[in-house]
């Protein structure tokens, strides 16, 4: 049980796929100017990586391995992916019509979140067992909508600030990251 | 290598099957417009219509619930396609823009000199602004810069101006504005709005009943922008034409410049300005909300009904108008004269409501040719009632029956109808009203040589327009003052003689005025051939006798429909009443139109199923924001006010022609320009005061 707790603290803030892994960018500076539209997308992510992380494991473990193709592993998880979301996409539209007006936009965006598929190779990397893989994707699922929300919080503080001009948009939501990632470094004595 | 492609193969193929029965098992129906309309739009995702991207939103235009125009990334050309798609002539399609409604800038009085970051969220957390008014625009032009599409511009008032060619209504700016003097609404979200204390209203636009942004329009005014100024009345109010004539302007009464100088003339430059459009020849389109699919039928096609369908019919609603008389415009038509409301424009006015696409049915009584039953069989959601009041009070003298004695309504609807009506040689009217007036002026016009008006109290106390009275008086009418009637002389079953009692005036009565008490043997003999009694109309509510489901209806002491005050419904809930048949009896035509916007409100709500009470915060009618009525303003020069001019009154009185005559763009303009263009505490000056 212990281990498990080690191992969603370290995927949630030591390894944060965000901050330290620099995984999944793209959404963070691109969805983060407002938290309710964060938050919508933390929610997404979560539902999808926790999905995906699981099947693209069985499909490792079950077919790759057993087959003796593992090197088709990037190319097949992909493929995965994009169908996965894809499929979640229509099923959600008929059978949860508000969580998919909810989470609608978000999940075309999240086919191509690298962090997705970062973290689905990662648990196959390491060798995690199925109850591992979980817990490693929605932790590192939580850790990444906590970095943009965290981010999509300052961002509206900072809408307000002072900013030189030649710094502005972009430039100083980098910045802010680079500060962020600073900090989530101070975890790392910790596991 | 073959293993490989075999397993991707597979895998691919596994993938596609389940997709594709995915697809079919999953399907949810869609309009197949939501996709053409998907089609059109950028593809952004980005969130910015207010729903959760792109093909959300193409589902909300398909459904009616966003306009065209909803799209913010996009362009014009956006709009356009998608216009089209949607079979919508673009003109007519709605679009949100922004309007600021902070007249204030550099004139708003300042609490303290601010320095801080160049930002209004940051200046409204310093004690809510540097603005001795707590919901004055700070200035700082947070939204300026926030603007998305560079529609906004600071001016040399330091105001926002708002580039309409721009504005793609996002609502950025409303979002980033910490007092609200930004706002971003659709017109039929404007049609909704009802004044609010925490509104930035003049005390004209808190005084008129149909609530018009009159220093907005006299704005447009100032800077020529006519068709700027009529589309602003037309907001609140389709009858300018008639109103700009007939109204008795209670929004001058309250017009601050009236304590340094005269009231600014609100009136009139409302006249001129519809007179403008009526010369252009075609009438300003105004925008129309897609269809929604629901039936109202309005009864009564006078101003009350009229208004009521043009602005449900701008709310999106299919409406019928059901009139028992062969022309609309109830009692601007068969009452108003010509010499004051001429038919052609009255017709020419109402064509442009019709044209929006209402129907009319004319010829059809409710009560005699058709039943709430039969309405609702037909589909129709909701029946709005605006029957007016055409039935005359008695005088309560005996013998009113006797011939040459008769009521104003039905003296007056024979000349809206367009059969003879002679009278004798001498004339008598009853009553100091509107009505009165129009008696007495209208019997001169058909060749009466003495008429008399009859009123029980003093020349101030009378309810008519003053215009009208000092109409009456240069057109040789004499007023009987202070007189009531008492007896009426026959001779023949023939009206020969009036008996009429003097009167003084006692302590005030409840409305205010003072009650008049006879003085006991000054009665009079005064010889007539005709009288005409104006002392007060209530509503036909025969029907409500013969048919069966208009019995719950209740009626209320001055016999007019009771109704909600606040919504207008009767006690039938899909069943709605106002105009001069709600509530509180007959009024003037502002307060009839007033009330119909009041009504198609309720009457949308109650179809979408939402509360139709008022939320907190309503300015009530007759009410005023405190703070905004002022004892003494400075820094005005005494102008005057413009002169009515009007045909001469030796000659006119042969005529039907329209006696007041409209103000000449010269007049317009320089009344326009006496307009200090007030907000809740702020105005122009004519003269800086150094500071
Ligand atoms: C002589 C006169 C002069 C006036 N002068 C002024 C003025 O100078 N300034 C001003 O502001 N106001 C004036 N008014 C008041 C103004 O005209 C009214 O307030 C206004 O017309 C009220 O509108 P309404 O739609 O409620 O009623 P109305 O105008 O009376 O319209 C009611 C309509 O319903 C129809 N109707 C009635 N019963 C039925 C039925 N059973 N079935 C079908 N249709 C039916 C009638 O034919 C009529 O067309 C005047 C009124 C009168 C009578």
């Amino acid at each position: 049980m212990s281990d498990y707790l080690l191992m969603a603290v370290s995927a949630i803030f030591v390894n944060n796929i965000l901050l330290a892994q620099y995984l999944g960018n793209c959404p963070f500076v691109g969805v983060s100017k407002k938290m309710d539209t964060a938050a919508g997308m933390a929610g997404g992510v979560v539902f999808v990586l926790t999905l995906a992380g699981v099947i693209t494991w069985t499909i490792d473990f079950f077919l790759l391995r057993h087959f003796d193709l593992v090197y088709l592993r990037t190319i097949v998880f992909i493929l995965v992916i994009a169908a996965l979301v894809q499929f979640v996409e229509t099923f959600l539209k008929k059978m949860v019509p508000p969580l998919y007006k909810g989470l609608g936009i978000f999940l075309p965006l999240i086919t191509t979140n690298c962090a997705i598929f970062g973290v689905c190779i990662i648990n196959v990397r390491k060798d995690f067992n199925f109850m591992e893989t979980l817990v490693f994707s929605v932790t590192s699922a939580i850790g990444f909508g906590l970095a943009l929300v965290i981010m999509a919080g300052l961002r509206e503080r900072m809408a307000t600030a002072r900013i030189p001009k030649i710094m502005e948009g972009t430039a100083v939501t980098m910045i802010t990251a680079g500060f962020m990632a600073l900090s989530f470094f101070g975890f790392l004595g910790m596991a | 290598m073959v293993d490989a492609f075999v397993f991707l193969l597979i895998l691919g193929a596994i993938a596609a099957v389940i997709l594709g029965f995915s697809a079919i098992v999953f399907y949810v129906y869609e309009d197949p417009k939501i996709a053409e309309v998907e089609e059109c739009l950028p593809g952004a995702n980005c969130g910015g219509c207010g729903y959760a991207g792109c093909s959300a939103c193409a589902a909300a235009i398909v459904a009616g619930e966003a306009s065209p125009g909803s799209c913010v990334a996009g362009g014009p050309g956006v709009v356009q396609a998608v216009a089209a798609v949607m079979g919508m002539e673009v003109e007519a399609a709605e679009t949100k823009q922004a309007f600021l409604t902070c007249t204030g800038g550099i004139r708003a009085e300042t609490k303290y000199n601010y320095s801080g970051i160049r930002d209004c969220r940051a200046l409204s957390l310093l004690y809510r602004g540097d603005k001795k008014c707590e919901v004055a625009c700070l200035g700082q032009g947070t939204c300026v810069r926030n603007c998305l599409f560079n529609a906004l511009t600071m001016s040399e008032n330091n105001l926002p101006l708002v580039d309409l060619e721009l504005c793609t209504g996002c609502g950025t700016c409303e979002n980033v504005c910490p007092t609200g003097a930004i706002k971003v609404r659709r017109d039929s979200e404007k049609i909704m709005h009802f004044n609010r204390l925490d509104d930035r209203l003049a005390p004209c636009q808190q005084t008129c009943p149909a609530q018009i942004d009159i220093p907005r329009y006299i704005d447009h005014i100032k800077h020529g922008r006519y068709e700027e100024a009529v589309l602003t009345i037309k907001e609140r109010n389709p009858f300018l034409l008639s109103c700009g004539r007939v109204c008795p302007h209670p929004c001058e009464d309250a017009c601050r410049r009236a304590l340094a100088d005269d009231p600014v003339s609100i009136n009139q430059l409302k006249r001129f300005v519809a007179d403008y459009e009526m010369n252009t020849g075609k009438h300003l389109p105004v925008s129309v909300a897609p269809d929604n699919g629901h039936k109202v039928a309005v009864i009564g096609g006078g101003p009350g009904g009229l208004s009521c369908a043009y602005f449900l019919r701008r709310l999106g609603y299919s409406v019928t108008i059901f009139e028992m008389q062969p022309k609309l415009g109830g009692m601007l038509y068969y009452g108003i004269p010509e010499y004051r409301l001429p038919k052609k424009i009255l017709e020419w006015e109402i064509q442009g409501i019709l044209d929006l696409g209402i129907e009319a049915r004319v010829n059809i009584k409710f009560g005699l040719d058709f039943d709430l039953e039969s309405l609702v069989a037909a589909g129709y959601k909701a029946v709005f009632m605006a029957i007016g009041a055409w039935k005359y009070k008695s005088a309560g003298m005996e013998k009113e029956e006797v011939g040459g004695v008769e009521g104003a309504t039905i003296f007056l609807e024979r000349q809206g109808l367009g059969i003879p009506n002679p009278v004798g040689k001498k004339v008598g009217v009853i009553g100091g009203g509107n009505t009165a007036m129009d008696c007495l002026r209208t019997s001169l016009r058909l060749g009466a040589e003495k008429v008399f008006l009859i009123y029980r109290r003093s020349k101030t106390e009378m309810p008519a327009n003053p215009e009208e009275i000092e109409a009456c008086q240069d057109e040789g009418v004499e007023a009987i003052l202070l007189s009531a009637p008492g007896r009426i002389v026959e001779e023949n079953g023939k009206l020969t003689q009036l008996e009429y009692i003097k009167m003084e005036l006692g302590e005030p009565d409840e409305s205010g005025r003072r009650r008049p008490i006879p003085i006991k043997g000054s009665e009079t003999l005064l010889p007539l051939d005709n009288l005409i009694l104006a002392i007060g109309q209530y509503s036909d509510l025969s029907f409500m006798e013969t048919n069966r489901r208009v019995k719950d209806i209740e009626k209320t002491k001055w016999n007019s429909i009771a109704i909600d005050a606040d919504t207008n419904q009767t006690a039938i809930p899909y069943v709605f009443a106002g105009g001069d048949a709600g509530y509180g009896g007959p009024g003037i035509l502002v307060e009839a139109i007033g009330d119909a916007r009041k009504a198609a409100r309720s009457i949308h709500l109650f179809i979408t199923g939402e509360d139709m009470n008022f939320p907190e915060g309503r300015l009530k009618p007759k009410e005023h924001i405190p703070g905004t009525i002022f004892d003494s303003i400075s820094g005005i020069e005494k102008k005057g006010r413009i002169k009515l001019s009007q045909l001469d009154p030796k000659t006119r009185i042969h005529t039907m022609e329209e006696v007041d005559l409209t103000i000449t763009e010269e007049e317009a303009l320089k009344e326009a320009n006496r307009c200090m263009n007030c907000c809740l505490t702020c105005y122009d000056k004519d003269i800086k005061e150094a500071s």
